[in-house]
Formats: structure tokens, sequence, C-alpha cells
């Protein structure tokens, strides 16, 4: 923050000189934490506290996803894609749902034993069914991606959509706006953050119902690496896709982040580092 | 003047709001009755709770009267108005908008010419001493430059009718100033319709033609002064005036034995 010469504290544009350092002090702590696990998981095998045959060495495994670096990079694009895909339906169509829900009392009712229901049914036991139903293919396991992803989008927007300033929308009526236009510039806007923060939960469920849906059928995607390695007793590679798997989980996640920093800048803003004091 | 002939520009008629929460009734207004002239400006002062911000949104239609009616520019209110000008007790700006575009959400809501829009809201800013802080997002602005912004919005469209619910409370006393003379000249300027609560008694007795003062919940009208004051005033002069000490002084006295009573 700068003083300027009105007197108003405004916050720099950061140099890249700047931005190394804020980034340094931003990743010092994960990484020291990942280094420990390292270090934990190396003692572990290193002293054969459990057996090599049930922990693989830290070395082993990386040796392992660098070998077979092609047939993991396969997989980890169809989980990838299984994921994304399931993810972008499932928003797409939460926030449909959520905002026909918002509009009408009617269908609110109507939907809302049904998402209860279809989001309290465990996905792990209906994932056979649709594996019979939609065949091997990628799209059972798309299914289960969108059916677990889904909840926390509409969760998320009918809060948001319901939770905007009452005087707002008194506002709105006073200076004529159509219901479209009340919608487009203030309860959409408005409920944009609690989406982000359900489609953040959203986007790892949407990894864990692929891998489900993997799990189930088919022979490819991370799920059925981990499902073959178990078989094998191959524990180096069952780890490598357990790695990988929590990789992609991690990267989509922070891209979703980038995209609310991207979208919702004001958002980011108010919450960021501007309220902490600085001497 | 000529004002006086005309139909009265807002019509309160034995209003009573009653709301229904869930463990109790509260009595907000009862047996409101008040006319406001076409181009007068009208102070309302009253004890907090005591219906004020309800009396403003009855005249806007955002609130139905649980008896009695109201009208406004000859019309009866039966829903929410779109000719009048709201300025809430809150700022009420949303926080993804910088204050230009905040003021501008007027316009766009209303479907306003752009160019004229723009040129509008450019005036305001100057006039109300925004300008630097157009492209400052809410968060970043002070609780009186917030107030401002709402009172820019309220503008933008000319309004015939100006509702105003303690537009200056967050504003230092300078600042205060500086707008009520603003808002003074605004008005004799436009011949808008003003109806402004505050609770600042000098504020009051400055702006307005008359004074409606208020008693305890249930609301009513304690009594309505004249002030007798030309209609263009000077700030400082007017401070000066026998009327102005004694309008004060008697509005003082009619609030202090309202909280007496209580
Ligand atoms: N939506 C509501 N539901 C229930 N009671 C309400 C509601 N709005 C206002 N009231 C009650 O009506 C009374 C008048 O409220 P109002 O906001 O008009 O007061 P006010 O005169 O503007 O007070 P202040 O000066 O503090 O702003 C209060 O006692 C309040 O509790
Ligand atoms: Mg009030």
């Amino acid at each position: 923050m700068v003083q300027t010469v009105d007197g108003i504290m405004r916050r720099e544009s950061p140099s890249s000189r700047d931005r190394v350092v804020e980034l340094a002090d931003r990743s010092w702590r994960p990484l020291a934490l990942l280094a420990a696990c390292y270090a934990i998981w190396w003692a572990i095998t290193k002293f054969e506290i459990v057996p090599r045959y049930l922990v693989p060495s830290p070395g082993t495994t990386l040796q392992v996803m660098a070998d077979k670096a092609g047939y993991l990079g396969h997989h980890t694009l169809v989980t990838a894609y299984e994921t994304v895909l399931g993810f972008a339906i499932a928003v797409v169509v939460g926030i449909a749902a959520a905002v026909l829900m918002v509009a009408s009392a009617e269908v609110e009712k109507t939907l809302y034993p049904l998402l209860l229901f279809a989001q309290v049914v465990p996905k792990i036991a209906i994932a056979p069914l649709f594996v019979v139903w939609l065949g091997f293919g990628l799209t059972p396991r798309i299914v289960v991606a969108v059916l677990i992803a889904f909840f926390p989008v509409v969760i998320s927007m009918v809060t948001g959509l319901k939770s905007v300033d009452p005087e707002m929308l008194q506002l709105a009526s006073t200076m004529g706006a159509s219901p479209a236009k009340t919608f487009a510039k203030i309860r959409f806007p408005a409920s944009l953050p609690f989406l982000f923060s359900g489609l953040k939960v959203a986007v790892t469920l949407a990894v864990t119902g692929a891998v489900v849906g993997e799990f189930v059928g088919g022979n490819d995607g991370l799920g059925s690496v981990i499902l073959q390695a178990n078989g094998n007793i191959d524990t180096p590679m069952l780890f490598a896709g357990l790695l990988v798997m929590s990789f992609l989980g991690v990267v989509l996640f922070v891209a979703v982040e980038f995209a609310e920093r991207l979208l919702l800048p004001w958002h980011a803003s108010r919450r960021g580092d501007a309220v902490t004091v600085t001497y | 003047m000529t004002v006086t002939q005309q139909a009265p520009a807002v019509e309160i008629d034995r209003v009573a709001v009653r709301f229904r929460a869930k463990k109790r009734d509260v009595l907000a207004l009862e047996n409101v009755s008040m006319d406001v002239r076409p181009g007068e400006f009208v102070s309302i002062v009253g004890p907090s709770g005591c219906g004020k911000s309800t009396l403003l949104k009855l005249v806007s239609g955002l609130l139905k009267p649980s008896a009695g009616a109201v009208r406004l520019l000859g019309g009866t209110v039966g829903g929410p108005r779109h000719d009048v000008g709201y300025v809430f007790q809150r700022a009420a700006l949303l926080e993804w908008r910088t204050a230009r575009k905040n003021i501008l959400l007027q316009a766009e809501m209303r479907g306003m010419a752009q160019k004229e829009a723009a040129a509008r809201a450019d005036e305001l800013i100057a006039m109300t001493g925004l300008t630097g802080f157009e492209d400052s997002l809410p968060h970043e602005l002070s609780g009186g430059m917030q107030q401002r912004v709402a009172l820019c919005r309220a503008l933008l469209h000319r309004p015939p009718v100006l509702l105003m619910d303690e537009p200056f409370g967050a504003l230092d006393a300078l600042t205060r100033e500086q707008m009520n003379v603003e808002l003074h000249r605004i008005w004799h300027e436009t011949e808008t319709t003003v109806l402004l609560v505050t609770h600042s008694i000098a504020e009051a007795v400055y702006l307005g033609n008359r004074v409606v003062v208020m008693t305890p919940r249930p609301g009513t009208i304690a009594e309505v002064i004249d002030v007798a004051l030309p209609r263009v005033r000077d700030y400082a002069a007017t401070m000066s005036q026998p009327a102005f000490a004694a309008a004060t002084s008697h509005i003082r006295d009619l609030l202090g034995a309202a909280r007496h009573s209580d």
C-alpha cells in the first residue's frame, strides 16, 4: 500500500520483483509441508517401518511415474476429460436448476426432494446401474461425475440468488427494471461469490465421480489403473496413480480459483490482504 | 406562489401500517395524513423507530398501507413507482460496480440514452465532490462517499419526486453543510418535490418549507411546522435568522416532550 497525495491508501500495482517475493512468501509453507510429508514417507520406507511391498519408497514411485509416463499420461487425460466434461455439465444444469427454483416456489418444492434424493443415494452404489444402462464407455463415468458435482452447484447458487440485499431489489423496482434486467445486473452477479465456493467443492467431487465410474466399468482412466495395480499387487504403480489423481484434483481446484480471481476481482480484493494492516 | 393552487404532489390519507412479525405485531404508523405541494420541500423528523423510513416506502409504493391511501402525482399508489428518486438509509450499492457504474445503474435499468446519462453522471459526480473516485469500488469509498454515490444515482433521471432517508447521516459536519447547500440549490433550480428524513433539526429547518415532527411509535404526526424563511436561502445568513432559531427550538421542544412522555 502507498499513501498518495490525496491521503488515500491505495494498493500499488506490484512490480515483477515484488510478485516473485509475494509468490515465494505465499508458497513456502505448503512446499515445506510437502517436503516434510516426503521426508516422513522416505523414512518409513528407508527404515522398513512398514514392509516395502505395502508402501513403496518415494524413489521407486517417482521412478515408476517417469518410466510409465506415457501410460499414466494417457489415463490421466481420460480421467481429466471425464471430470471436466462432467463438471461443466453439472455447472450448466446446476445453475439452470437453481435459477428455476429461485424463480418459482412451485418448481422449488417439486425439485428439492428429487435433488435431495439424488444426493443421498450413494453414487458408488448406483454406478454399476449406469454401466448396465450406458455401456463401458465414457458416458456412465461422466454421468456419475455430473451427479456428484451437481448438488454443491445448485445449493450454492440457490443460496447466492436468495442472499441479494432486499433493499437493492426494492431500488431496482423504483427504477422500473424488468425482471430480466434485475436478474442480469443484480441477482446473478451478487450470487457469483456463493456459486464459486460451491464450484470449488464440485470440481474436486467431480474427480471422485469420474474415478468411481472407472472403478465400476471400463478399462481406461486412473481408476482402472489403480484397480489393475491393486490386482497385480503393484504398489508402486498404485501409489503413482494416487499421486497423479490428487495432482489432477489440485490442478482443477486451482483453475477454478484462478477463474474466480479473474471474474470476481472485486470479491477477491475484498477478502484479500486489503484488510490486513501493514506498518 | 402559484404552486399552492395545484393538486398535491403527494397525498397521504389516514394511513396506518402494521407489520406482522412472528412474535408480535408492530403498529408502525397510525392515522397519518399530510399533503405535499408540487415543488415543496418537506423535512421529516422524529425519534428512531417512529416510522419515518416506513413513510417513504409507502410513498414510493414499496410498501402497502394497512389502512388508508397514498396518492402520488395524481394517481393512487398501488405498486412500486418509477417516477421517484430514492436514497435509502443504507447506501445499497452494488459492490462489483465502480462509483460511476453504480450511478449509471439508474440509466441502464430505465434504458436512458447512454450519452445523455453519462454527461449527467459526470455533472453529478463533480457536484457531489466525487471527482477522482469515479472508478473506485464501494468498499474503497468512505461511508459518506458511498452515500453521495447513492444520492447521484437517485438524481440521475431528474425525478419529479425525491425521497431521501437520512442521506447525510454518515457525513462529517462540513461536508454535510456543503451537501445541504447543494441539495438546496438542486431543489430550487429543478422544482423537484422532496421528502427528506433526517435526525438533524438544523438540516430539517434549513432545507424544509415545512417540517413534519413525528411522535414515537406508533408514529403519528405531532405537528407540522411552517418555516418562515424565504424559498431561496443562504446557509450562513439563514443560521442567524430569528425564524430559524424559533423553528429549531420549537422542534427540539416537541421532540423532547415526546421523549419525556415516553
Ligand atoms: N419489515 C418490517 N417488519 C417488521 N417490523 C418492521 C419492519 N420494518 C419496520 N418495522 C418496525 O416499524 C417501526 C418503524 O420502522 P422505521 O424503519 O420506519 O423507523 P424509522 O423512523 O425510520 O427509524 P430510524 O430513525 O431508526 O431509521 C419500527 O419499530 C420497526 O421495528
Ligand atoms: Mg429509518
